[in-house]
C-alpha cells in the first residue's frame, strides 16, 4: 500500500477510530482502515487531533455508548459530530 | 504451527534443569538496612549485582509470606548463577538462603549484627569473589525455545499498544505457547472493562470462576476500599490519557490483546508464585505498576519479559531482560534508544501482526543468546517489592 492510513478502526461495530499519524490538521481527508478485515473508507477530520487520540466515525448523541474493539468503552457525556475529536472532554468510563 | 528447529539458543542450564539467559551473581539484601552492605560488596567485586529495596522489617502475615516468596524466587531465578543473602540478623537471612539453595545453586548467607558493616562487607566480598570466578567459567549450552519462561506486562500504554505492540506479544504467545514455553500476564486492575472477555480465556469454568473472584476482590478490597476520587488520573494514567486512552475499559481491551487469539490461561498465581501446572499460560494477580509487576514475575521464575509500550515506559529489571516493543511513531522518533522491537509498520499497514510476532520472536532469541536489551544497556534495574499493607 503506497498511501498510509491516518486513521485505524478495530472493528466494524466501532463508532470511534484512532489517529495514527502526527500533526493531523482539521480538514484532512483521511484514509481510514478497519484492521479487522483491512477494508477502508475515507472521512474528513474536523479537528486538529494528536496521534493516538480518537475521532467520531458518525454523529453521536450525549448518553450514547462508545464502541471500540466492538465493545463498550464508556458513555458519551456530550453530543459529538462525525469527524470530531473524542477524549476525556466528551467521553467517560462506566466504571469509576 | 510447525516446530522451527532453528529456534535454539545458547543459555545457562542450572542445577535444577531450568534454563537461564543471564549469569548474574546476586548480592541480595533481606531488608532495607542491609542495602548499604550489599552495595559496598557490589562495588568491591566486579561482576556482582546488588538488589537494594525498601522493605523487609516488621512485616507479618501474607505480606511477610510475599516478601519471602519474592526474595527466594529472585535468588532462585535461572538468570542468577549464584546468590549471597545478607540480612541484619541470621534468622530470616538463613530462611531465604535455604529457600534459594533448594535449586542446587551456590548460595551463602551473612548477617550484620555482632559483625558490623565493615567485617560483613569483607566476608561477603571474599565469598562473592569466589562465586564470580566460578560463575564466569559456567559454559553456555544449546537450549530450545520451549525451555523459555516468557512474561508480559505493558506500560505507558496508549491507543497504539492495543493496535500494534500488544497484539504482537499475543501473536508471539499464540506461536510459542504451543511449542511448550511458560507464559504469564497479570495487571489485575487493568483488566477492568474486559473482565468478561478475560474470564472466557480461562482453560475451564473452574479456573474462570476463580479468576473472576480474584479480580472482584481486587476491585473491592484494593480499589474501592482506598479510592478517594474516581481514579481519573490513576487508571488510565496521565501518560495514557496524553496518548489518547480515555477510559479504563478502552485500556483494558488493548491490554488483553497481549494474550493473542488462541491461548487459554491454565491457572492463577499469587504474586511471585511459581507456576505449578506445567507449561502454558498463567495469570498472576499483580498491580499494574510496571516495576512491581516485572519484579513479581521474575520472582516466579520467568527469564525474559516482553513489554509493549506506547508513550515510552523506560523500565528495566536487574535480573530479567525486558524487551520493549512499540508501534508509536512519535515514541520511536523521540526515544528510540528505549525500544528493542519497532512495530510502527503495523500502523502504516506495511507490517502484519504475524510479521510483527516473528520479529519479536527473533528479538527474544537474540536476547536469550545474550544481546543486551535497551533497558539493560541503559542501566535500568528497577527492583520493586510489592507490599500488601503497613508493617507491625
Amino acid at each position: 500500500m503506497t498511501e498510509h492510513p491516518q486513521l485505524l478502526v478495530h472493528d466494524h461495530k466501532d463508532n470511534v477510530g484512532v489517529v495514527v499519524v502526527e500533526n493531523l490538521k482539521a480538514g484532512t481527508d483521511m484514509l481510514c482502515v478497519v484492521t479487522e478485515d483491512n477494508s477502508s473508507f475515507r472521512m474528513t477530520c474536523d479537528d486538529d487531533v494528536p496521534i493516538g487520540h480518537k475521532v467520531a466515525l458518525k454523529d453521536i448523541a450525549s448518553g450514547d455508548v462508545a464502541v471500540k474493539y466492538g465493545e463498550d468503552i464508556g458513555r458519551f457525556k456530550a453530543e459529538v459530530k462525525k469527524g470530531r475529536h473524542v477524549h476525556v472532554h466528551n467521553l467517560k468510563t462506566n466504571r469509576w | 504451527m510447525p516446530i522451527d528447529t532453528k529456534r535454539k539458543f545458547m543459555g545457562y542450564r542450572r542445577e535444577n534443569g531450568r534454563v537461564g539467559v543471564r549469569n548474574h551473581v546476586v548480592i541480595l539484601p533481606v531488608d532495607d538496612i542491609s542495602n548499604a552492605c550489599c552495595e559496598a560488596v557490589a562495588n568491591n567485586i566486579k561482576g556482582t549485582l546488588a538488589l537494594p529495596h525498601a522493605y523487609g522489617r516488621l512485616q507479618f502475615g501474607a505480606d511477610l509470606d510475599l516478601h519471602f516468596r519474592t526474595m527466594i524466587g529472585t535468588g532462585a531465578n535461572p538468570n542468577v548463577a549464584a546468590c549471597i543473602v545478607v540480612g541484619i540478623e541470621p534468622g530470616w537471612t538463613q530462611k531465604i538462603a535455604d529457600g534459594i539453595a533448594e535449586t542446587g545453586k551456590p548460595v551463602a548467607a551473612f548477617s550484620i549484627e555482632q559483625n558490623g558493616d565493615l567485617k560483613t562487607i569483607m566476608d561477603v566480598s571474599r565469598k562473592a569473589q569466589q562465586f564470580v570466578q566460578w560463575a564466569t567459567e559456567v559454559q553456555k549450552v544449546e537450549c530450545d525455545v520451549s525451555e523459555l519462561w516468557i512474561s508480559t506486562k505493558c506500560g505507558e500504554s496508549d491507543t497504539t499498544t492495543g493496535l500494534g505492540s500488544c497484539p504482537t506479544v499475543g501473536n508471539m504467545y499464540d506461536k510459542l505457547i504451543p511449542e511448550g514455553i511458560y507464559g504469564v500476564f497479570g495487571e489485575t486492575s487493568e483488566i477492568t472493562g474486559a473482565e468478561h472477555i478475560c474470564q472466557k480465556r480461562a482453560v475451564d469454568e473452574e479456573v474462570g470462576e476463580r479468576w473472576y473472584k480474584m479480580w472482584k476482590s481486587y476491585q473491592d478490597d484494593v480499589i474501592f476500599a482506598h479510592a478517594t476520587n474516581d481514579l481519573s488520573e490513576s487508571q488510565p494514567t496521565k501518560g495514557n490519557i496524553e496518548g489518547g486512552l480515555t477510559t479504563i475499559e478502552e485500556k483494558a481491551l488493548g491490554n488483553l490483546e497481549k494474550i493473542g487469539r488462541e491461548c487459554k490461561f491454565i491457572d492463577i498465581l499469587e504474586p511471585a508464585e511459581a507456576p505449578q501446572k506445567g507449561k502454558g499460560l498463567y495469570f498472576m494477580d499483580t498491580s499494574s505498576a510496571a516495576a512491581e509487576c516485572v519484579t513479581l514475575m521474575g520472582a516466579a521464575g520467568y527469564v525474559i519479559h516482553t513489554f509493549p509500550t506506547g508513550q515510552g515506559n523506560v523500565i528495566g529489571n536487574p535480573i530479567v531482560p525486558v524487551v520493549k516493543i512499540s508501534a508509536n511513531p512519535r515514541t520511536l522518533r523521540t526515544m528510540s534508544e528505549h525500544i528493542d522491537v519497532d512495530v510502527t509498520g503495523i500502523l502504516r499497514r506495511d507490517m502484519t501482526i504475524d510479521q510483527a510476532g516473528d520479529a519479536l520472536i527473533e528479538m527474544i532469541m537474540r536476547t536469550a543468546n545474550g544481546r543486551h536489551t535497551a533497558a539493560e544497556a541503559l542501566g535500568h534495574r528497577e527492583f520493586v517489592m510489592t507490599k500488601l499493607y503497613r508493617s507491625a
